[in-house]
């Protein structure tokens, strides 16, 4: 080995060990920021390493990536409203997935078209442009539905599982032909473009509220396309980053799915088309209580304990803000306010923590459900906002209704549940919501932001 | 490629699943954010497509890749810091770093 080949493999393992320190630190908040900080100082350092490469004659081009590249990252990274975030993740990960894709491909083609392209070798290369061809439009058509580009509800036709299946089955047959005879560069570009329309069939008929699982699965598949680049070229620190990236996504997806009761299949074939008919019904007959402001306000005004619920009406009436302030006054009364946080809340992991802190709730206040379910019992208010699915009582009770087994926030058990809701049609699913009548229940209709504005004034002026 | 490299996989995707397990909901969003950034280390690939002179067709494939690593990695590791800053327990966010 050469000094210069020991030095470029020493700024790899410093940078594979910082990496996962990283990582590390993410277990808790006083430690994060500076982990990640020195994870990107090692990222750095494979980046110098690897302009040290002998093959590397001509710096013109890497250059131009780098500067545009940075141009464009650069507002990506500091300017992106936090609620815009699930659709800013939803297009990182396309970036990685093309850069990979676009690797495998150059290596391919160089390669003379595969001629010189061992079985072991193709099948990484294979793996990579399959996954990232895949990632790439998936992740774009997400991005699309999450910036509303695209209708957010599922978009199915008739016999759409059988066309996906037969679609992935030939992709994935002329990966195998690859395998064995890698000298077929038109199966090979054949099985990229396939791969690209595998990728917009699988998210289409994936609905706004499955995001959470899908943006975790885009992510653990830009992963394994990364690692599988790292076979292909002979690196190490790529096979490691890739490798935790795809477990990474991998455990978000698990933690999602479990969290909605549901596999991996269910959501990406069982797309939520009709609702459910057993639902329906429940609606008619009974009444809602809505309730004035003024009277929600002296509610939240003497109320000991508050627990607030948010949910993606929260992030689509960007009222995060406004939910800090209520939270403010109840404390300034002598209340005190939490928040319990559904995994699946909102349209990805970790999205409505992100919002709070945002509007600088202080982290030991949000709660996840496991933490906080058995503290609705001893709450005066439950303030559900712009949460439907995560607080339905019919996951438990009604064995017909297609969210049934899905772990709900106990929010029936608080003394008196205030529901923040823009109207009275049902949620994303398509489900009634029996919460919204029961007795306890009162319903605050309108816009979050506006009802919260209502709520704290009312408040302000009683005091 | 050598038989190493599934080694090397597997341990990483071993090591990377104990981390992970650990991280709270709460940080959930960073933690996306922050593998996004890292597997911006596709860099290390794309860098000798780009600079290697193979042919035209490697140089404009791995410029763009090149462009495409390169936001995640800037625009990646800035995010995670920008959320990470935002998550406190005390009533103001603190000024410097703590310790």
């Amino acid at each position: 080995m050469s000094t210069r080949e020991l030095l470029i493999q020493a700024t790899y393992l410093v940078a594979s060990v910082l990496f996962i320190l990283g990582l590390r630190s993410l277990t808790s908040p006083p430690t994060a920021r500076r982990g990640m900080q020195q994870a990107a100082l090692g990222m750095l350092l494979a980046i110098v390493g690897t302009l040290l490469h002998q093959q590397i004659v001509d710096f013109r081009f890497i250059l131009l990536g780098l500067v545009l590249g940075s141009l464009i990252g650069y507002p990506l990274g500091v300017f992106v409203p936090m609620t815009a975030m699930p659709q800013r993740i939803a297009i990182s990960h396309m970036f990685g997935a093309l850069a990979a894709t676009l690797v495998g491909i150059t290596e391919f083609y160089d390669a003379a078209n595969g001629l010189r392209v061992a079985h072991a070798r193709m099948a990484a290369l294979g793996f990579e442009v399959l996954f990232g061809a895949l990632t790439v439009t998936g992740s774009f058509i997400a991005f699309g539905k999450l910036q509303e580009l695209l209708p957010g509800r599922p978009v199915t036709f008739r016999g759409q599982n059988a066309v996906n299946g037969l679609l992935f089955a030939v992709t994935v047959a002329l990966f195998a032909w690859l395998v064995v005879h890698p000298a077929t560069p038109g199966a090979f570009y054949l099985m990229a473009g396939l791969s690209l329309v595998v990728g917009v069939s699988l998210v289409l008929p994936i609905g706004g509220a499955d995001m959470p699982v899908v943006l975790s699965l885009l992510n653990s598949y830009a992963g394994l396309a990364s690692s599988a680049t790292g076979f292909a070229i002979g690196n190490n620190v790529l096979v490691i980053a890739g490798a935790l990236d795809g477990a990474s996504g991998f455990i978000l997806s698990v933690v999602m799915s479990k969290a909605m009761n549901r596999s991996f299949a269910n959501v990406l074939f069982g797309a939520f088309g009709a609702p459910a008919e057993g639902a329906k019904k429940l609606a008619e007959g009974q009444t809602v209580r809505s309730v004035t402001a003024e009277d929600a306000a002296i509610q939240l005004a003497w109320a000991r304990k508050v627990i607030v619920v948010p949910g993606y009406g929260m992030a689509v009436a960007q009222a995060q803000h406004q939910v800090r302030e209520l939270a403010d006054l109840v404390e300034k009364n002598g209340g005190e306010v939490l928040y319990a946080i559904h995994p699946v809340a909102g349209r990805m992991p970790g999205h409505m923590n992100v919002l709070l802190a945002e509007a600088n709730v202080p982290y030991d206040r949000l709660k996840d459900m496991d933490e906080i379910n058995d503290q609705f019992r001893e709450a005066d208010v439950a303030l559900v906002i712009g949460a439907n699915d995560v607080v339905n009582p019919a996951a438990r009770n009604d064995r017909g209704s297609p969210i049934y087994g899905m772990p709900i926030l106990n929010v029936e058990d608080a003394k008196s549940v205030i529901v923040l809701k823009r109207s009275m049609n049902p949620g994303f699913a398509g489900i009634e919501n029996e919460l919204f009548f029961s007795p306890r229940t009162s319903m605050l209709f309108g816009d979050a932001k506006a009802s919260l504005t209502k709520l704290i004034a009312e408040i302000k002026q009683q005091a | 490629m050598t038989f190493v490299t599934l080694y090397v996989f597997v341990l990483a995707g071993f090591v990377g699943y104990q981390v992970i397990t650990r991280v709270p909901s709460l940080l959930h969003t960073p933690l996306m954010s922050a593998t996004n950034a890292i597997s911006g280390i596709s860099l290390v690939g794309s860098l000798v497509a780009a600079g290697a002179r193979e042919s035209d067709v490697a140089t404009v494939l791995g410029t763009v890749a090149v462009t495409c690593a390169t936001i995640n990695v800037v625009g990646g590791f800035l995010i995670t810091d920008r959320m990470l800053k935002m998550f406190h327990t005390h009533e103001r966010p603190p000024r410097e770093e703590e310790k």
